[in-house]
């Protein structure tokens, strides 16, 4: 119970960062927007269902939509990324222990290459899917490629400085829970 | 019947997937296509309201710029007012019997109505910005909205206490705009790199330009006329074809939008109609 508490907090502090702090940033340049919602998605638990993955993911995405007046914008990357994350969890985390020990994606659990990995993979195919959309719309091919590779990179500058300011403990899964 | 529901099982995951996608796809295209009233009104209430408490902060740290720009409002009206100008003329026979009569008496047709911008985005292509007026304060679609300093957009939904407006920063924004020298109307759009900067297109090469001309709203548009737009900060020759595309400054602000003014056009309905019918006579 005090698990699903601590996601919806969780969930509501993530929206409120990008609307309120990220998206008022002025924007220096029009290739560089600052995203970092999506990572409510990827510290979600392992054992998590996958249909209600991408729920998660459909209404992390609308919900930013609605506050930034494009629905539908957001929602699609994040159901991409809620969709593709067990398969690529299941080719990354160790494989001899017979069932997870661990409750969510970290450092910890995943082994810093494997979870660096994961987190830079998430990130190119989340913004590339979101530019991609944006872009058909209008734009050309230049703006498409710098803008993917400036976000990307603003991203992951800023998931670190997440993961190291917001330490999150690893937790044991024990057979009692 | 009994295989389609094993493929249906096996294949959940990806149909959910697939299913959520579409879904994403229509909104945004119901949405960006028509510009129609897509937030339902508890949405754009709900999101309005925590704008709102954002924005009693934020407009804090504000507070002189926005002073500055209230005071030189207040002294560009004071100067365009009747009474600060004075006739220097000598021809002016005070013996004259000439008064104006009842007939002559100006027409009402624009109106303002003075709105708090709570929500406001300058960093995406397709820019919105969310004013604390609504229906109940007599909003409606398709109103102009003009800054302090110059027009800032139109309103394209409205709901009882909030409205959104399609700033000019956006994508699909398209305003008739004319030189103030030479009244040549030209179409003002953005294109979407900077947000202190919008194009001028379809100005006949004919016409003579110079860099820091005032450019102001037509008499064609859904604006008042005359209201400004910016300044000409730089012209392409396209020699491909006999028109000018002028890079504008904007005299808006969008960065720091505070305060805006709806702008009702009375006869806005009788014009919109007649152009109607006239698309169905054409048919």
């Amino acid at each position: 119970m005090t698990n699903i508490v601590k996601y919806i907090f969780r969930f509501i502090l993530f929206v409120l960062v990008q609307e309120f702090i990220l998206d008022k940033v002025p924007p220096v340049n029009q290739y560089v927007v600052p995203y970092l919602y999506f990572l409510f998605i990827l510290w979600l638990p392992f054992s998590i269902n996958r249909f209600a993955l991408m729920l998660i993911g459909f209404i992390t995405g609308i919900s930013i939509d609605y506050f930034s007046g494009t629905p539908g914008l957001h929602a699609a990357p994040c159901v991409l990324i809620a969709y593709l994350r067990p398969f690529i969890l299941n080719l990354l985390i160790p494989q001899e222990t017979t069932e997870q020990s661990y409750v969510e994606p970290s450092i910890q659990s995943m082994g810093p290459g494997a979870y660096s990995f994961y987190i830079i993979l998430f990130t190119f195919l989340h913004h590339a899917y979101l530019i991609f959309i944006e872009w058909l719309q209008f734009g050309n091919l230049r703006y498409f490629f710098t803008k993917v590779g400036v976000t990307t990179l603003l991203s992951i500058v800023l998931i670190s400085a997440t993961e190291i300011m917001f330490y999150r403990k690893a937790k044991y899964r024990t057979n009692t829970a | 019947m009994k295989n389609i529901f094993i493929f249906i099982r096996i294949y959940f995951n990806f149909i959910s997937f697939v299913a959520l996608q579409i879904c994403c796809i229509l909104i945004l295209n119901k949405y960006s296509k028509t510009h129609e009233v897509y937030f339902a009104g508890i949405t754009n209430e709900m999101v309005g309201k925590v704008n709102k408490k954002y924005d009693n902060v934020y407009s804090y740290l504000n507070l002189q710029q926005i002073n500055n720009q209230l005071a030189q409002e207040n002294a560009r009206l004071r100067d365009s007012l009747k009474s600060s100008s004075i006739i220097v003329s000598s021809k002016v026979d005070s013996t004259s019997t000439f008064k104006p009569d009842s007939a002559s008496l100006p027409i009402r047709k624009y109106s303002y109505l003075y709105a708090r911008v709570v929500g406001n985005y300058v960093s995406s292509p397709i820019n919105m910005l969310t004013l604390e007026r609504g229906r109940l304060q007599g909003v409606e679609k398709d109103m102009a909205v003009v800054g302090p300093q110059g027009i800032v957009g139109e309103v394209v939904e409205v709901s009882d206490n909030y409205c959104r407006v399609k700033s000019l920063l956006h994508r699909k924004s398209s305003v008739s705009a004319m030189l103030k020298r030479d009244k040549n109307a030209g179409n003002i759009e953005w294109d979407g790199v900077n947000p202190s900067y919008v194009l001028m297109k379809n100005i006949p090469k004919s016409a003579k330009i110079f860099k820091g001309d005032t450019v102001v709203t037509s008499t064609y548009s859904n604006y008042p006329p005359n209201v400004m737009v910016g300044t000409i900060e730089a012209i392409r020759k396209d020699n491909s074809s006999n028109f000018f595309t002028l890079k504008l400054k904007t005299a808006t602000n969008f960065f720091n939008l505070q305060y805006v003014y709806v702008v009702k056009n009375y006869r806005y309905n009788e014009q919109h109609m007649l152009e109607e019918s006239k698309l169905k006579l054409n048919d």
